[in-house]
C-alpha cells in the first residue's frame, strides 16, 4: 500500500461506485453510480434523507464494506479490493469513527475507552496513556478519565467518543450523525469540537446528518438522494 | 496483557452470571481434586510398588495361609535376592473404627525389602532389642498421640481373640510422598510364639515378598515359584507387587473407570453451562464487537478475545476448585485409616489445570468463530 495520503489532490476519490443488497430474490440498489472526491483538510458533511444510503457510503469510504461495482481510494489506496486482514490493518492506520450512539465499551473507564485502538500499536504503555490524556485534553475531559460511560452524560459520551477516534491521529475521521442523540446544545459543543479539529489541527473529517443546523458548521456539503448525489454546493 | 482490562470487564459485565458459572466450575474441579485423591488412594500402591519386588500368596486366596517354611524354598530359586513374610494381624486399638494395618515381621529382612520406610538407626536397635517392640508410622502415631515408650494394647480378633501389648520402639517415616505411614509393625518371634502356646496357625504366614536380582527376569522367576510350590497343599500365586497392590484395587471395582465417568459427566454438564454463558456474552454485545472491528481489529484479534474471556471464566474457576480440593484433601484420609494414601497428587493438579484450559477453548470456540465471522456494518446496526 502507498504511504501517499492523497491521489490526484483528493484523499477520497470514489469513482462509479454501486452498492446492492439483497433481500431474498429482491435487489436493493441503495448507491448507483456514485462518484466523489473528498481533498484533504476538508469538512464535509453527507445530508440526505432516510434510506438516501449516506450510512452505506460512509461504511464504503472508512473500509466497513465494499462496493458491488466501482472503486474506492482512500489516502492513497484502493480499498474496495483489501482483503478483510488487511482492510483491518488500514482502518486502524487511517480511519477514526464517531457513530451516533457513541459506542462505548461500557465495561471500561473513559481513558480505557479511549485507549482502545492504541492497543493494536505497538506502543508501550506509557506512550499510550500519553496518547489516551492527550486526546481527552482535546476534548476536555481529563477530570472524567476514570468515569464509567454510564456515569456521563450524552455530551460528555459522545466526547469520549471523538477522543477514541482521533487519538491514533487518523488520516480521515467519519462521523455518523454525532449529534443525533444530543440535545441541542451538547449538539453544538460536538460541533464546535468538529469544527476546531478540521480547522486548528487540519483533519479531514466526512459527517453523515440529516441535520442542516450541523451541516452549515461543514465547508462542504453535499446532498444523496435515492443512492446518487443530487448537487455539491461550496459554502 | 495489554488486552487484559477489555477481556476482564467483559466477565465482570454480568456479575451474577459470572459467579454463578464461576461457581458450577470451582464446584466441579472440588469434585475433581476428591476423585483424583480417593483414585489415588486406592490405586496409589499400584503406583509405588517396587519394579523389582514380587508378592507370593496362596493360590486360592489371599486369606489362606502358607507354611513359614517356604522362605528358604524360595531363596534357593535362581534370581531370588531376598525375600521376607508379613502376616495380617487385623487389630483394633480401642474402637473398632480406629483401623490401620498391623503386621508380624522379622525386622532386619522387612526394613532390607521395604527401604521406603524410613527408621532411624537407634530406633532399629531398640526394636531388635525389644521382644514386644512394634514400629509404627507418623500417621498414626501423630493421630494417637503415640510416642517412643508408649505401651499399647491392640485386640486381635483372629489372632489368640485376646489383647496384645506392643511397645512403642520406633516410628517411620515415608521416602516418598505417597509412602503410607499408617501401618504398624512388631516382630514376628513374638507373635509366632504366643500363637505356639495355643496351637493356632503357628509356622504360618500371611504372604510373602520377594526381591528379584533382575527385574526384565520378574515373570520367569515368578513362573518358577509357583512351579517350586505345585502340586504341594499351600500351592502359590506369584505376581508383580504393583499388580498385587491393582488386585486390591479391583475388588471395589475399576477405579480409574468410576472416577472417569463421573468426572465426564461433570465436565460435560460444565461444557453446557460455560458454553451457554459464553453464548449468551457473545449475542448481547455483537454491536461492541462490531465497534472493535470498525476501530481496526481483525477477525483473529475477535476470535482470540472470545477465547480468551471463555478460557479466563475456565481457569479461574479450575485454580480456585483445584485451590481448594488441595486445602481441603491437605487434611489428609477423610476416613480415619481406610484411605491412608488419600492425597490429590501434583499430577493430577496439572492435568486438572490442563481441563480447565482445554474446557475453556472448547466452550469459547463457537460463540468465538461467531465473533469473528460477523460483518462489521451488520454488527454495528445492532449496537
Amino acid at each position: 500500500m502507498s504511504n501517499n495520503p492523497a491521489v490526484n489532490g483528493a484523499l477520497v476519490r470514489i469513482e462509479g461506485v454501486e452498492k446492492i443488497f439483497h433481500r431474498g430474490s429482491e435487489e436493493i440498489h441503495v448507491l448507483s453510480e456514485l462518484s466523489l472526491q473528498v481533498p484533504a483538510g476538508e469538512f464535509l458533511a453527507l445530508m440526505g434523507p432516510s434510506g438516501s444510503g449516506k450510512s452505506t457510503l460512509l461504511n464504503l469510504i472508512g473500509g466497513l464494506d465494499r462496493p458491488t461495482k466501482g472503486t474506492v481510494h482512500v489516502a492513497g489506496d484502493r480499498i474496495d479490493t483489501l482483503s478483510d486482514h488487511a482492510l483491518a490493518a488500514w482502518r486502524a492506520r487511517h480511519i477514526g469513527f464517531v457513530f451516533q450512539l457513541y459506542n462505548l465499551m461500557p465495561v471500561l473507564t473513559a481513558e480505557r475507552n479511549v485507549e482502545l485502538p492504541l492497543l493494536l500499536t505497538h506502543l508501550s504503555k506509557a506512550e499510550r496513556q500519553k496518547h489516551v490524556e492527550t486526546a481527552l485534553a482535546m476534548v476536555g475531559l481529563s477530570h472524567r478519565a476514570k468515569h464509567y460511560p454510564r456515569t456521563m452524560s450524552g455530551g460528555e459520551q459522545q466526547r469520549v467518543g471523538i477522543a477514541r477516534g482521533i487519538v491514533t491521529d487518523p488520516t480521515l475521521l467519519l462521523c455518523d450523525e454525532p449529534t443525533g442523540d444530543l440535545d441541542r446544545k451538547a449538539g453544538d459543543e460536538i460541533l464546535n469540537l468538529l469544527q476546531a479539529l478540521n480547522r486548528e489541527h487540519g483533519k479531514t473529517i466526512i459527517m453523515v446528518t440529516h441535520d442542516p443546523h450541523a451541516s452549515a458548521r461543514a465547508a462542504r456539503t453535499v446532498h444523496l438522494d435515492k443512492g446518487q448525489l443530487t448537487n455539491e454546493p461550496v459554502k | 496483557m495489554k488486552f487484559f482490562h477489555l477481556v476482564w470487564g467483559n466477565l465482570k459485565r454480568r456479575k451474577l452470571r459470572t459467579s454463578l458459572t464461576l461457581l458450577s466450575i470451582l464446584v466441579a474441579f472440588v469434585l475433581f481434586g476428591f476423585l483424583c485423591a480417593i483414585k489415588q488412594a486406592l490405586v496409589g500402591g499400584v503406583a509405588l510398588a517396587g519394579a523389582d519386588r514380587l508378592v507370593v500368596r496362596h493360590k486360592v486366596s489371599l486369606i489362606q495361609l502358607l507354611p513359614e517354611s517356604y522362605q528358604a524354598r524360595m531363596e534357593r530359586i535362581p534370581g531370588v535376592a531376598a525375600a521376607t513374610h508379613q502376616t495380617w494381624f487385623g487389630g483394633i486399638y480401642q474402637d473398632p473404627k480406629n483401623f490401620f494395618m498391623q503386621c508380624p515381621v522379622v525386622p532386619e529382612q522387612f526394613m532390607a525389602m521395604f527401604p521406603e520406610f524410613i527408621l532411624p538407626p537407634e530406633q532399629m536397635k531398640a526394636w531388635l532389642a525389644t521382644r514386644t517392640g512394634a514400629i509404627v508410622g507418623r500417621k498414626t502415631a501423630e493421630r494417637f498421640h503415640w510416642k517412643i515408650g508408649d505401651r499399647v494394647p491392640i485386640m486381635s480378633p483372629i489372632w489368640l481373640r485376646k489383647t496384645w501389648e506392643f511397645d512403642i520402639v520406633g516410628i517411620f517415616d515415608g521416602a516418598k510422598k505417597g509412602t503410607d505411614t499408617t501401618s504398624m509393625f512388631f516382630r514376628y518371634d513374638y507373635f509366632d510364639e504366643a500363637r505356639k502356646s495355643q496351637n493356632f496357625g503357628t509356622g504360618q504366614v500371611g504372604w510373602y515378598t520377594i526381591r528379584v536380582k533382575d527385574p526384565a527376569q520378574a515373570a520367569d522367576v515368578a513362573r518358577r515359584v509357583d512351579e517350586e510350590f505345585a502340586n504341594s497343599p499351600a500351592e502359590t500365586k506369584t505376581e508383580p507387587e504393583g499388580a498385587f497392590a491393582q488386585g486390591f484395587a479391583n475388588q471395589i471395582g475399576n477405579i480409574a473407570l468410576i472416577v472417569g465417568g463421573i468426572l465426564g459427566a461433570v465436565f460435560f454438564t460444565i461444557l453446557l453451562v460455560t458454553g451457554s454463558t459464553m453464548s449468551q456474552a457473545v449475542r448481547e454485545r455483537i454491536g461492541e464487537l462490531g465497534v472493535l472491528k470498525a476501530i481496526g481489529f481483525t477477525n483473529g484479534q475477535v476470535l482470540a478475545l472470545v477465547l480468551a474471556e471463555s478460557c479466563l471464566l475456565t481457569v479461574l474457576g479450575g485454580v480456585l476448585g483445584l485451590g481448594l480440593a488441595w486445602l481441603l484433601t491437605a487434611r489428609g484420609d477423610p476416613t480415619g485409616g481406610m484411605l491412608p494414601l488419600f492425597f490429590f497428587p501434583v499430577r493430577d493438579v496439572l492435568i486438572g489445570l490442563g481441563i480447565s484450559i482445554v474446557l475453556g477453548l472448547i466452550t469459547g470456540i463457537l460463540p468465538a468463530q461467531q465473533a469473528m465471522r460477523l460483518r462489521v456494518a451488520d454488527a454495528l446496526r445492532r449496537m
